[in-house]
């Protein structure tokens, strides 16, 4: 079962959540653990497993040979990201246009284009204290596309299956997000009761329902702000699922590194509950 | 030559449009003859690569020069591949595509001799 983790506005507490969360599955579920915030992973920071495999990762992009290249044009017009020109006698490729999708490399008469990895990231996995399988991408710096990263980091699911899979999404309402919230099980929208939390809230809440991914929401730091999300949420029929308060200690446990759990050992109760209705949702 | 003047119209009478990629238009104009045509650009609205397809497009338009306010470093060597001459044009006054045209004759223009800012794409796709 995969449950994701969203919420469109940063900071609002996904990681705190979702850290939590796979912490009160692990005692009694196999649980793997995808951080895929790939422009910031820190989740890692409260799980604290030993990263014992690095890979890198990216897409592969065209190598035009040459001498066998006609410029037909082909592969600049076949090229939805406009990552190839054909002008004159040169084929030029633009890597950091390019999506890897490998169109060129199928159209080309001549074939010219044989096609190597552009590294954009790199993957890394291990395993937590508590027996989490944990892996988290890390795109370089400077590089445009999450999409390709995350797309390979899913992929650890393909080799073994435990209980339950938290995918902890990055901000926003963008491709990196939507990549991520793809094949998901249930999707746990973690929120704050303020104009931005809710405005980014509903983006996100559109994205899972076009999906067709059921979904339930948490809100973090309620208290703040006004109550337009619970109301929000009442009209469109999203469950609450759990409510947090903001608490200068807990806030304080976590910039420490500490897990909310170990923080507020009183919202055990929550998570458990929480736990058990994603499951009975997704299974019924 | 035929020179592509980057515009926001419909004629060689039409105001220039200082951004290269994302112009709204190309007037081709023969600077012997002074016969013109002009051609949407079709990167107008691409969501990345638009230098790059603003490029090719002029160039398979029979370009040997162009004239903007800007050149990025998609559309910089996707020109220079093609030994298009671009010329820069200043954006902060208003001209229109013909008198960018006159500059170009008298030589008043300087060239562009590498990427005048760097990429925009990013984000994230």
């Amino acid at each position: 079962m995969q449950i994701v983790i969203a919420s469109g506005k940063g900071g609002t507490g996904k990681t705190t959540v979702a850290t939590s969360l796979a912490s009160i599955a692990a005692e009694q579920d196999t649980v793997r653990f995808l951080d895929c915030d790939v422009e910031a992973p820190n989740a890692g920071l409260f799980l604290n497993p030993r990263l014992d495999t690095h890979k890198e990762v990216g897409v592969l992009i065209p190598q035009i040979d040459n001498e066998a290249c006609t410029y037909c044009g082909k592969c600049a017009e076949v090229c939805q990201f406009h990552a190839i020109a054909v002008v004159g006698k040169k084929t030029l490729v633009f890597p950091e246009l390019c999506h890897g999708c490998g169109s060129c490399t199928l159209v080309c008469p001549e074939n010219a284009i044989s096609e190597h990895l552009n590294v954009m990231g790199i993957l890394e996995g291990g395993s937590t204290p508590e027996q989490i399988d944990f892996a988290q991408g890390v795109m370089n710096v400077g590089e445009p596309m999450a999409v390709p990263i995350i797309r390979e980091l899913k992929k650890r699911g393909s080799t073994s299956s435990p209980e339950i899979e938290i995918w902890d999404a990055p901000p926003g309402a963008s491709c990196p997000v939507v990549e991520t919230i793809r094949g998901a099980d249930f999707a746990l929208l973690v929120t704050e009761p303020t104009p931005f939390g809710l405005h980014d809230l509903k983006q996100v809440a559109e994205i899972v329902n076009e999906l067709g991914i059921p979904a339930g929401v948490v809100i973090n730091r309620d208290g703040i702000g006004n109550n337009a999300v619970g109301a929000y949420c009442e009209e469109s029929g999203l469950p609450i699922l759990m409510r947090i308060p903001m608490e200068r200690r807990i806030a304080e446990a976590i910039a420490s590194g500490k897990l909310l759990l170990d923080a507020a050992p009183e919202y055990r109760p929550s998570f458990e509950t929480m736990l058990k209705t994603i499951v009975a949702e997704v299974n019924a | 030559m035929k020179l592509a003047i980057s515009i926001s119209g419909k004629k060689l009478s039409s105001p220039f449009d200082a951004r290269f990629g994302r112009a709204a238009a190309f007037c081709i104009v023969d600077t012997e003859t002074g016969e013109w045509e002009v051609f949407e650009n079709p990167a107008l609205s691409a969501s990345g690569g638009a230098g790059v397809q603003a490029s090719q497009f002029v160039v398979e338009h029979g370009a040997e020069a162009v004239a903007s306010g800007a050149f990025g470093p998609n559309a910089f060597d996707t020109l220079d591949a093609a030994n298009v001459e671009m010329y820069l044009a200043p954006g902060n006054k208003a001209h229109t595509a013909a008198e960018v045209l006159e500059m170009v004759k008298a030589g008043r223009l300087p060239k562009a001799e590498a990427a005048t800012h760097k990429g925009h794409h990013g984000g994230s796709h």
